[in-house]
């Protein structure tokens, strides 16, 4: 499979790639890793005019801690974000298909990209973290909650770029990443992302809980969160909370599970994670 | 539209430049433009493991990859890995282990393994087995595969 041609730029600063992309119209394309892209250019589900690949942006490619908060280049890879210890954000880069493809895939890439299958989103989402987003205008950050709008579509609008990927560290929190699929490279049919602050006496103090592939954009399970928060965390509180998971969703069914299945598989998966956060 | 690109890169230790189109995968790049079909197109949707190649150094799959992507990287192929009568480590096991059949897989599971052993040389079974989550055998089975990579790993020091 080969795609339809393009036109393919590799600037050396963000300036000319933003210059290039707005000079390039609706149908350019931000290219980071590829990972999500070149495989839709193959099936022509995707056929861009204009190519402005970001690999020679080295600065998109820094990691730093700052007063709490991690930022993370957009071209920073999966392996990376893997092995960086990032907790739940790593936990859950280390799921992410195969090693081959967390050499090359990104987390900016990913979170541009929106597929609600995908890893990262989730997981942003219950983090409260957030992105930031150059265009010609300038730069604004936009908080993960803002970022996703339906299906295949972010906040990243024509002539922008993500540039860089932010999340609190949640010092004190625990965390579990629960996946369910078919084989260890797959999509998740769902997944759950669990962080879990346990007060001094024991009770949860603070509930997070994202969901992968429950919508056409990444969740909070708000009435599961709800449930838990301020209780004790033993099994009986956990299974009680985790029944609600799926509370509100309206699940894509594919050849893989149906409606139905999903939001059982939601609320299994949110007890484990549940459990895990809070061990 | 769409004109060409040059692309220079290192494969297999020797500098390599050609005139291409943008939309040029690198394992076309490999196997047509510089005729090293040891890189093998299997599923060509980043599935099977087939096309696995190093990129600077670490396991990547080529079908997935523009060769303008690999513009001034070192590339390493099953090609430059070992040669006959002084094969890789991992060559060699894999023909002690019978860790090959019909053989398509075989060049991707070394470059997947290669990448493996260089981040973690004594690697257990199941991360072995993780490592090659991405690479697709559908006729001798993984069991021979695992072996061959586990006794490569007690090869090398």
């Amino acid at each position: 499979m080969i795609p339809a041609e393009f036109d393919y730029v590799a600037p050396a600063s963000l300036d000319d790639a933003l210059k290039a992309l707005a000079d390039g119209g609706e149908d350019a394309k931000v290219l980071a890793g590829g990972h999500s892209l070149i495989p839709l250019m193959k099936l022509r589900m995707a056929a861009p005019s204009l190519i402005v690949d970001l690999r020679q942006l080295g600065e998109l490619k820094a990691v730093s801690e700052d007063n709490g908060t991690i930022r993370l280049g957009a071209l920073v890879t999966h392996h990376t974000v893997a092995t960086g210890g990032f907790g739940l954000v790593s936990a859950a880069a280390a799921t992410i298909a195969d090693q081959q493809v967390r050499n090359m895939g990104t987390i900016g890439g990913t979170l541009a990209h929106g597929d609600p299958a995908s890893d990262m989103p989730a997981v942003l989402l219950a983090y409260e973290g957030s992105v930031l987003i150059r265009g010609s205008g300038g730069e604004r950050e936009v908080a993960a909650a803002d970022l996703f709008e339906d299906f295949l579509t972010t906040a990243v609008g024509e002539g922008e770029i993500l540039t860089e990927v932010r999340f609190p560290k949640l010092d004190g929190y625990g965390y579990g990443y629960e996946k369910f699929n078919r084989r260890q490279e797959d999509w998740a049919m769902v997944a759950v992302s669990a962080l879990v602050k346990k007060g001094a006496d024991g009770t949860a103090e603070d509930v997070r809980i994202g969901l992968t592939h429950m919508g056409s954009v990444p969740l909070r399970a708000t009435a599961a969160e709800d449930a838990l928060r301020g209780k004790p965390l033993n099994a009986e509180s956990i299974a009680a909370a985790a029944e609600l998971a799926a509370e509100g969703t309206e699940p894509p069914a594919d050849l893989n599970a149906s409606q139905d299945y999903k939001r059982h598989l939601a609320r299994v998966l949110t007890r484990r994670a549940l459990t895990t956060a809070a061990s | 539209m769409a004109g060409s690109v040059r692309v220079t890169m290192t494969v297999n230790g020797a500098q390599q430049s050609a005139e291409v189109e943008p939309r040029l995968l690198l394992v076309h790049f490999l196997r047509e433009t510089l005729g090293l079909t040891g890189t093998h197109v299997g599923c060509d949707t980043s599935n099977c493991g087939a096309c696995t190649v190093h990129l600077n150094g670490e396991a990547i799959k080529s079908c997935t990859l523009l060769a303008a992507q690999a513009d001034g990287a070192e590339i390493k192929t099953i090609e430059g890995m070992g040669q006959e009568g002084a094969l890789h480590p991992l060559q060699e096991a894999f023909w002690e282990h019978h860790g090959l059949q019909c053989g398509y897989c075989t060049p991707g599971m070394i470059m997947a393994s290669a990448d493996l052993l260089e981040r973690n040389p004594k690697p257990n079974e199941e991360e072995v087995r993780e490592a090659l989550a991405g690479n697709l055998c559908r006729c001798t089975g993984y069991h021979n595969i695992v072996k061959a990579v586990i006794a490569a790993s007690e090869t090398t020091a």
